[in-house]
């Protein structure tokens, strides 16, 4: 199928909101758009971070999800008691593969899930004596924690629980950082408010404890990797290069993460952000209080990461500037081979994405590497600014969706007709029944790392692995494929 | 009365962002920016004015200040 043009994807997009009730229609125009690079800001033509509507199937997440499953909770040697109820910590428990070092139960927590499993009782009575019982039995059941960090599920906030009472009174207690975090579940419109509610838990609780405390030898090449959750092993791709170029990782935010680190970071030279969705907020209160400046970058695919290391590069000196260049030499031969292998195989192939944070647009250099083209993108969250750093990553006339709902996200690809689609599990087995080849791109479809030049090689060979999949031909029942098929699968046999 | 955080972007040009309102111009104009005197009425990319009560020094940027809008 040829590029659509501008009028097209504008037709498309009437076409599939035919179906809802008026007031719908004109809510949700609002939020489908036709890409066109010419424009400055994205708030021309897209409208974000706005309430779902009821009645349609949005794929958000909630502020719990976005402060707890995303910030906090990869920070590995703090213990996060999901408090509330038992299922939102359960259910969401590890499904992430933040990935970590360390013995899990005795000085890491990642993959396990305390909760203070709310019922009745603690509802009518109120939870804060259950909360101030789970922590002691934390400090002897799990006494090598560094600290605990306290995640609100709804109940908590419509009770009125005195979370920080408990707190303040049991970081006295056993000596160790408590944080109270509200997080309820119906606080914004959606894991957004999470990430910010988070990034300031970590700001008023956390990030001074170090203040005035110069005993931490610091170098010229500190720097702190902000917003890279390790998503099978991702971080550690990406601090390698870091390392090679001749910078030193302070901390890791939060992926393989320790709160040590995260109270180190006030010392480094440069923060680094990756996911600028959910850890802008901390990334401008450091540059203000401690005047350390932040950049974004991106290692998805060769071409950003040498890009990238380029532009981290010139903040420092002549030294890492070689460094950069060294490291973007030595990778040459090896992505080169890559791009070798797979670019034949996938080129030409058409992306639709819908993820969440900062995917939608820092893969799609990646595919472009190689050869394939992304026809559409969207975030679930996404606020203005991050629209407007995608128009110039999307190519004219693509669909750019805002918080998609189910049918719509449907209606598209049958139009479409993309080659492949990055998204969630919720959307995966309906892709896959349609004989849509489908990753899940946001813990990777259990696969990654995906980011760096080790990532890149896994990104394509996973591409390859999905598109070209022998599986896609056997969709159709052997009696309903035309005849001329058959007979050429006769002369095979 | 938002709190605006100022910040100098790469090339130099102010940036005015507010967190809540998920703003973020660049400052077109602004009009008292001598040694002496700072704030004033301010107009953004998007054409939008605000107002910074007059300091008798320009702030350390990065900073938040509050501004009204007009």
């Amino acid at each position: 199928m040829v590029a659509m043009t501008k009028e097209e994807t504008e037709a498309l997009i009437q076409e599939v909101l035919e179906v809802y009730p008026e007031k719908a229609q004109k809510d949700r125009a609002k939020h489908l758009a036709v890409n066109d690079q010419s424009l400055e800001k994205a708030n021309k033509c897209i409208t974000s971070n706005r309430k779902s509507l009821p009645g349609v199937m949005t794929i958000r997440g909630c502020a719990y999800a976005g402060s707890k499953g995303v910030v906090w909770g990869p920070i590995k040697d703090m213990i996060h008691i999901s408090h509330g109820p038992v299922g939102c910590g359960q259910y969401s428990r590890a499904g992430r593969r933040n990935y970590y070092v360390g013995t899990t139960g005795v000085n890491t927590f990642g993959t396990m899930n305390f909760t203070s499993d709310f019922t009745e009782k603690d509802i009518v009575f109120g939870g804060d004596k259950k909360l101030a019982k789970i922590i002691d039995e934390i400090e002897v059941l799990f006494p090598l924690n560094k600290g605990i960090s306290i995640q609100s599920e709804c109940p908590i906030g419509l009770i009125g629980d005195d979370i920080e009472a408990v707190s303040k009174v049991k970081t006295k207690e056993h000596g160790k950082t408590i944080v109270p975090v509200r997080c309820e579940g119906f606080r914004g419109v959606s894991q957004s408010l999470g990430h910010h509610i988070a990034n300031d838990a970590i700001r008023d609780w956390v990030l001074e404890n170090r203040d005035g405390d110069d005993s931490f030898p610091t170098t010229p090449y500190d720097v702190a990797v902000i917003g890279d959750y390790n998503i099978g092993g991702d971080a550690w791709s990406s601090r390698t290069l870091l390392e090679e170029m001749g910078l030193r990782v302070v901390a890791q935010w939060s992926g393989d993460g320790t709160i040590a680190e995260i109270e180190k970071t006030p010392k480094v030279k440069l923060n680094l952000i990756h996911c600028y969705r959910s850890m802008n907020y901390i990334a401008r209160h450091m540059e203000e209080k401690y005047s350390i400046p932040w950049i974004e970058y991106n290692f998805f695919g060769p071409t950003k990461i040498a890009e990238s290391l380029r532009r981290i590069a010139a903040h420092f000196d002549d030294t890492i500037k070689e460094g950069a260049e060294r490291v973007i030499k030595r990778y040459e031969a090896e992505y080169e081979a890559v791009i070798a292998k797979y670019k034949p195989r996938l080129q030409g192939k058409r992306v639709m994405l819908y993820v969440g944070g900062l995917r939608p647009r820092h893969v799609i250099g990646a595919y472009e590497d190689l050869g394939m083209e992304v026809v559409g993108t969207g975030y679930e969250f996404a606020h203005n600014d991050d629209y407007d750093r995608t128009i110039k990553e999307m190519g004219n006339a693509t669909l750019l969706y805002d918080d998609v709902t189910g049918y719509e996200f449907e209606e598209f690809v049958k139009k479409i007709k993309p080659d492949l689609i990055g998204s969630g599990i919720k959307e995966k087995y309906i892709f896959q029944k349609m004989g849509v080849p489908f990753r899940q791109m946001h813990s990777w479809d259990y696969s990654g790392p995906y980011h760096g030049y080790d990532g890149f090689a896994i990104f394509a060979r996973d591409m390859d692995m999905t598109i070209n999949n022998p599986c896609w031909k056997n969709i159709k029942a052997p009696w309903k494929k035309d005849a001329a098929e058959g007979e050429a699968v006769k002369a095979v046999a | 009365m938002p709190s605006v955080m100022l910040r100098k972007r790469e090339d130099g040009k102010l940036l005015f962002y507010v967190a809540k309102k998920d703003l973020e111009e660049t400052i077109e104009s602004l009009e008292f920016d001598t040694p002496t005197k700072w704030g004033g009425e301010v107009v953004l990319g998007d054409g939008s004015k605000y107002y910074f009560e007059l300091l008798d020094a320009p702030p350390k940027i990065p900073t938040t200040l509050q501004a009204k809008r007009l």
